[in-house]
């Protein structure tokens, strides 16, 4: 097929004249685009008012789409359900008798934990949830790992407060709208997140890579103890993550750290929870004020 | 499969033609429409926690310009873009910087090719959308995170595929475009 038309203009001189404008027009488009991002690279919140009205206009829609998903998965959930019922109910019992006697050791646990923290006198933030909403969107095509929460500063969302799905760690909350919120989820390149390996003291760093994976680094240096199938939670040290919260199991070990799955796939999880700034606070008692009636 | 002409599978659709003429706004919205509507991708059902979806709004851009030289200006690019920005989680910005040099690009080529043809479309197209997606990454990697090109890779391989079949719906797009639904008389 050959060309459709020649576009070119001819002698026309207004047509010359339009040729040019449409240049100059997309030349100052380009030009644009470029001081804008030049702007947002240096300071990345500078567009977040235009982000977060765009996501509160454009929210009925994810919503919409956020249920959908969660139908269209309990509907094939339900019939493998029926597939591997038998087996799956027998080796479930076996596990829950399992997990009450654990539960009533963990329980034991925390309740002689509360009375060690009394003791030394260290009060932590409530841990009520400040929301409970639907992921209703991610950034698909970007290399940046971004969610859409469905609840903002209506409810309470406020930016750097941590998200977590009942399985673990999803993220943090970067930017709020009025009635949606901007997630940076854990798989981001810019996402670090203090971790400590459940069995025994090996805490570390887990930074995302954007392709579902995390990367652990380890603080000691020395020879890697790390096995696959090991669990990392939240240290809790610096504060912002709660600690104990699961982030990730180890796939492949490297030499000076691993390559971690995250157990909060967040397109598995229906719901998120929102929790407060997580802040350890220690207060030293002022001998001063013991000595005074 | 012989199409009879000039006339699309499913052309048959709006055949009522005496006393009809296709409307001007629908035939000037619709490129326009889909491609903004398909920056909202971000908020379909799918949660990806790896890029994995094809840049389906700058695919449509790309294939409305090869398909339909001309239908959207020069500067569309700019527009386009910052509606993109606004969903895509790219630092704001990207979309309306590479949008626009994409636009300009394709001019430039349609300028020393005195051909068309389906490879050749498929080849111009793979070409703009893998030198897109690679400078997108170079663009986030400057914002937060490590530069990994082979990351974008698998999605890389899905737009290529994808292509082709994204040019059968602007196809049908077009026909919905051209539909005489505007009354003469």
């Amino acid at each position: 097929m050959a060309a459709p038309q020649d576009r070119r203009p001819g002698f026309s001189k207004r047509a010359h004249l339009g040729l040019f404008t449409s240049y100059v027009a997309a030349s100052a488009g380009a030009a644009l685009g470029f001081v804008v991002l030049v702007v947002s690279l240096l300071n990345p919140t500078a567009f977040a008012f235009a982000r977060a009205a765009a996501n509160d206009v454009a929210a009925p829609a994810g919503r919409v789409s956020a249920t959908t998903r969660s139908g269209g998965k309990t509907f094939f959930d339900v019939i493998s359900g029926y597939i591997e019922a038998g087996s799956k109910n027998a080796q479930l019992k076996e596990e829950l008798a399992v997990a009450r006697s654990r539960l009533a050791e963990a329980e034991a646990i925390e309740s002689e934990n509360a009375r060690l923290k009394a003791l030394l006198d260290v009060r932590e933030t409530d841990g009520t949830p400040v929301a409970t909403a639907r992921l209703i969107g991610s950034s698909s095509t970007s290399t940046r790992r971004f969610a859409l929460l469905g609840a903002g500063k209506r409810d309470g969302v406020q930016p750097g407060q941590p998200v977590r799905s009942a399985k673990g760690l999803v993220g943090r909350v970067l930017e709020v709208g009025n009635r949606t919120a901007r997630v940076l989820l854990i798989t981001d390149g810019e996402s670090v997140v203090p971790v400590r390996r459940v069995k025994g003291d090996i805490s570390g760093f887990a930074q995302g890579q954007a392709d579902g994976t995390l990367i652990i680094r380890l603080i000691d240096l020395g020879i890697n103890p790390l096995k696959k199938g090991d669990v990392f939670v939240t240290s809790g040290s610096g504060g912002l993550y709660r600690p104990n919260v699961p982030v990730a199991i180890v796939r492949n070990v490297t030499r000076d750290g691993a390559v971690a799955q995250i157990v909060s796939d967040p397109a598995a999880s229906e719901f998120v929870v929102v929790e407060p700034i997580w802040q350890p606070i220690t207060e030293l008692r002022d001998p001063t004020q013991e000595t005074t009636p | 499969m012989s199409l009879g002409g000039d006339r699309l599978p499913g052309s048959g659709l709006f055949s009522r033609r005496i006393n009809r003429a296709p409307s001007r706004t629908l035939a000037t919205v619709v490129p326009w429409l889909t491609i903004a509507l398909a920056s909202l991708v971000p908020l379909s059902p799918v949660i990806a926690s790896a890029p994995v979806i094809p840049p389906l709004s700058f695919m449509l851009l790309v294939g409305w310009r090869l398909l339909r030289p001309g239908l959207l200006p020069l500067w569309a690019g700019a527009p386009l873009g910052l509606i993109d920005d606004l969903y895509s989680g790219q630092p704001f910005g990207s979309a309306i910087l590479l949008w626009s040099i994409a636009m300009i690009g394709m001019e430039l080529i349609d300028g020393w090719l005195r051909w068309r043809g389906f490879w050749q479309d498929w080849l111009v197209a793979s070409v703009v959308i893998a030198a897109y997606l690679l400078l997108s990454h170079v663009v986030a990697s400057i914002a937060g995170g490590a530069f990994a090109p082979g990351l974008i890779l698998p999605q890389l391989l899905l737009s290529f595929i994808a292509f082709p079949l994204l040019t059968r719906v602007i196809a049908i797009l077009d026909l919905l475009r051209l539909a005489r639904i505007r009354v003469l008389g």
